[in-house]
């Protein structure tokens, strides 16, 4: 059963269409890898399918945690951003942790805005630092930290939810390779620990290669290489 | 693989008998293809005409071959060259890939499918590797590092050929 589906996605940035009679399934659980060439609009595909990004025509689908069906594009704002804080983890490339928190305040952060006491917070965030390694870092600032522990702690602070889906763009993408591999070991294992599903936006094959399939998106429009077989 | 060369190479930390020798090559370099026995045979009898192995002595015990073999300064000499001389850098000019999107082009299949269905052959083999990779130690990790680099450069090659399929469409239909 599905636990996200988006269907007939179309998006177009002035005359540009990014996207194009667009469609993607994710099963609970599983790591998705949404390739393509750069410009192709898989970033695009991530943004509409996260409810970041309104499309111009097309669904989005979710299954809750209550096994309810709800439609990401039909909800408000304020509803789509409940549901990003409350279901949804994100992890970018770079930029995502707030520089004047400790690291153990950026991942304590989505669990104080949900209302939970600082000491719970940051006891959950500790458990999560020291499951991605990096527990080490926890009183430091981000700007203090490297660019792979920046990213271990960014994965800390999308899982400390417990969501049902991280949201992953290009999350290796301004590391090394060694750093990048250690990365996405730990993101993928940890996912697959917790549940939670990962879509994974790469243009990097071996990245990809941590994921369960893929999805390719050429030209605005995505090709799902496993059910399309 | 000169696997002579692996044998010598082997033989350079202390005599051993033919039996030693595949269990080390084996667990080195041979986790996907192992020696057979008749292969360690077949090289050391070449080694030893060749001069670059001596007998040592015969071990006491049960065995198929109890048989020593230790390395001449003529091996050690042979080992330093081969260690030495760089393997030739493939060319990679002939290529099947190329050739099976050319002739799907040309017959009015498509070309996309063709690098599409190898795309995903190429992504489950490095699937395999990754998963072996994080289980492994260190020279799992090498070892497999070395096959999802090439693949991947495969990969890379894919999606560009992808990306400029028509315009070849368009040059090989001249």
């Amino acid at each position: 059963m599905s636990l996200l589906r988006a269907e007939g996605l179309s998006k177009s940035f002035g005359k540009t269409h990014a996207l194009e009679d667009a469609g993607i399934t994710i099963r609970a659980g599983e790591v998705v890898a949404v390739m393509g060439p750069s410009g192709s609009g898989k970033s695009t595909l991530l943004h509409c399918l996260a409810g970041i990004l309104p499309p111009d025509r097309g669904t989005v689908h979710y299954r809750d945690h209550f096994g309810s069906d709800r439609e990401l594009t039909a909800m408000n704002d304020g509803e789509r951003s409940e549901l990003r804080r409350t279901e949804f983890g994100f992890v970018f490339q770079f930029g995502q942790l707030v520089p004047e928190l400790t690291c153990l305040e950026n991942v304590a952060l989505p669990l104080r805005l949900s209302g939970m006491k600082r000491k719970n917070a940051e006891r959950a965030a500790r458990d999560w630092l020291a499951r991605l390694e990096v527990d080490g870092v926890a009183d430091q600032r981000p700007g203090e930290t490297s660019g792979g522990q920046g990213q271990r702690v960014a994965i800390a602070r999308a899982l400390v939810t417990g969501p049902k889906v991280i949201f992953a763009d290009e999350p290796t993408g301004a590391l090394d390779s060694l750093n990048g591999e250690r990365v996405m070991h730990l993101l993928t294992t940890a996912a697959r620990e917790t549940g939670a599903a990962v879509v994974l936006v790469t243009h990097e094959p071996r990245v990809a290669a941590y994921s369960d399939r893929e999805v390719v998106v050429r030209d605005g429009r995505s090709r799902d290489v496993e059910f399309a077989r | 693989m000169s696997i002579g060369h692996a044998l010598l190479g082997l033989l350079e930390g202390g005599p051993r008998h033919g039996y030693d020798l595949k269990r080390a090559y084996d667990e080195r370099f041979g986790q996907d293809r192992p020696l057979h026995y008749g292969q360690v045979y077949s090289t050391l009898s070449r080694l030893l005409k060749n001069g670059l192995v001596t007998e040592a002595g015969v071990e006491a015990g049960d065995g198929p071959e109890r048989k020593r073999y230790a390395i001449t300064d003529a091996g050690v000499t042979d080992v330093e060259r081969w260690l030495s001389t760089p393997e030739k850098p493939e060319p990679y000019l002939q290529n099947t890939l190329y050739a099976k999107v050319v002739l799907a082009l040309l017959s009015g299949r498509s070309a996309t499918e063709v690098l599409d269905t190898q795309r995903a052959a190429h992504l489950t083999t490095m699937r395999e590797l990754t998963r072996r990779k994080a289980d492994g130690d260190l020279a799992d990790q090498l070892i497999c590092d070395f096959a999802l680099f090439h693949l991947e450069a495969d990969l890379r090659w894919l999606e560009l050929t992808a990306a400029r399929v028509d315009q070849l469409a368009a040059e090989v239909m001249r």
